[in-house]
């Protein structure tokens, strides 16, 4: 089982990492949504230092979204998704599987890179360990999120905005969490504890919902 | 290991394709689903494989402790094949997938006569190598019951024959194979069902 479980997560990340996979997307919109914040809010540093934990969040939240809608439409139009059905393998763990490489994929590198963005607005290094444990924590539970979605947009075409409008409501109390994680290390006003365990604790739920919701939805697409 | 069907019936698009349809097959036998185009060949073998689940009937596997999913090959009219990945890719995942069991990869790309394009992505690959492709699955890892819808398509006078032996030998090791076709195959001793089509 365990073998079947690393070869879905080996060939999709091979995937993702060839040319026209996508992974490098992600990225450079997260640095573009970021670059661009200062031209519009103008440059005034004690403004984007107080921001910039949110601009962050905002910036990673909506990359992350990017190519989700296609974690299982491209194994549908291929006839492999029949396949992993066929697998010896409960179809949610095969699901989470898929989830866990999207977002080493793509997740992982915008953890990776927003410490470096954080330098850019300003963002003094203490909150920049913050932000950067909180996406740690908080991207791939928008992931697992986005499974969902993606398995819901598997037999509709163009299905990417669905996917965003089906995430982020679900997505809210990570970006809430994550956020007032970042300030109370900042802050100090409250223990960085208390939100930070509420973040990780939505994380954990939909590490679990996600991937038994996207197998029913799955399952229900067969129909 | 016997595979038995009762009463199967199925309704697609608020059309009946078939019902009341049964049959047994026991190790080592073969069934072929004729029928025109449309009359649901391909949606009968998705059921047995239960990736669509029947309107009506059920499909059991008796003397087998591993549920009807987990025992079938399915090679459909896509071939499953990731354009990205090398042939050899391609086919060591769903090795790994299925459990391995049979040959290697190499060996099985041999026997499908394309030992040389293991390197090769995928997508470069012609339909008919292709289908050897998708064909070439059923040798990675063993499964006691083939489904293979058309497996003949596209491929060329020797590939056509490859397939036929390819089937007998499975079948020759206790084996059941059910293939779908609207052209004529090469399965000697096999059973047939035709499915008319729906009126």
């Amino acid at each position: 089982m365990s073998a079947a479980l690393a070869a879905i997560l080996k060939r999709d990340l091979k995937l993702a990492l060839r040319a026209g996979g996508g992974a490098g997307i992600g990225m450079i919109f997260f640095l573009a949504v970021v670059v661009i914040v200062p031209f519009a809010v103008g440059p005034d540093l004690p403004l984007l230092k107080r921001i910039g934990a949110a601009v962050l969040w905002i910036g990673a939240l909506l990359a992350s979204l990017l190519g989700l809608e296609r974690i299982f439409a491209a194994d549908h139009e291929d006839g492999s998704l029949d396949l992993l059905f066929l697998a010896p393998l409960p179809l949610a763990l095969t699901a989470a599987a898929k989830a866990f490489a999207h977002w080493i994929a793509t997740g992982l590198p915008l953890v990776v890179m927003a410490p470096i963005l954080g330098l850019m607005l300003g963002i003094d290094a203490r909150s920049l360990a913050a932000v950067t444990a909180t996406l740690l924590v908080g991207t791939p539970a928008v992931t697992f999120i986005g499974l969902l979605a993606g398995a819901l947009a598997v037999t509709l075409p163009r299905s990417g905005l669905l996917v965003a409008v089906l995430v982020l409501p679900l997505a809210i109390p990570l970006l809430i969490f994550g956020v007032a994680a970042t300030d109370a290390a900042v802050t100090g006003e409250i223990p960085l504890g208390a939100p930070f365990r509420l973040l990780c604790a939505i994380s954990l739920f939909f590490f679990v919902l996600g991937p038994i919701a996207a197998a029913a939805a799955l399952r229900y697409a067969r129909e | 290991m016997r595979l038995l069907a009762e009463g199967l019936g199925s309704m697609r698009g608020g059309r009946t394709l078939f019902q009341g349809l049964s049959f047994a097959l026991h190790a080592g036998e073969s069934l072929v689903v004729a029928g025109p185009n449309g009359s649901g060949k391909t949606t009968l073998l998705r059921l047995i494989a239960g990736l669509l689940p029947p309107t009506a009937g059920r499909i059991t596997l008796a003397d087998s402790e591993d549920p009807v999913g987990e025992s079938v090959h399915f090679v459909g009219h896509l071939d499953a094949l990731k354009g990205a990945l090398t042939l050899g890719e391609n086919l060591a995942f769903y090795r790994s997938l299925f459990g391995g069991g049979g040959d290697t990869v190499d060996a099985a790309l041999g026997r499908m006569g394309m030992g040389t394009l293991a390197m090769l992505p995928a997508e470069v690959l012609s339909a008919g190598q292709r289908r050897r492709a998708a064909l070439a699955r059923l040798l990675v890892s063993h499964r006691p019951i083939w489904l293979l819808d058309e497996p003949a398509n596209a491929l060329d006078a020797d590939g056509q024959i490859l397939v036929a032996r390819l089937m007998q030998e499975h079948r020759g090791r206790g084996g059941i194979v059910i293939a779908a076709t609207h052209t004529r195959l090469d399965l000697p001793g096999a059973r047939e069902i035709s499915l008319a089509g729906a009126a």
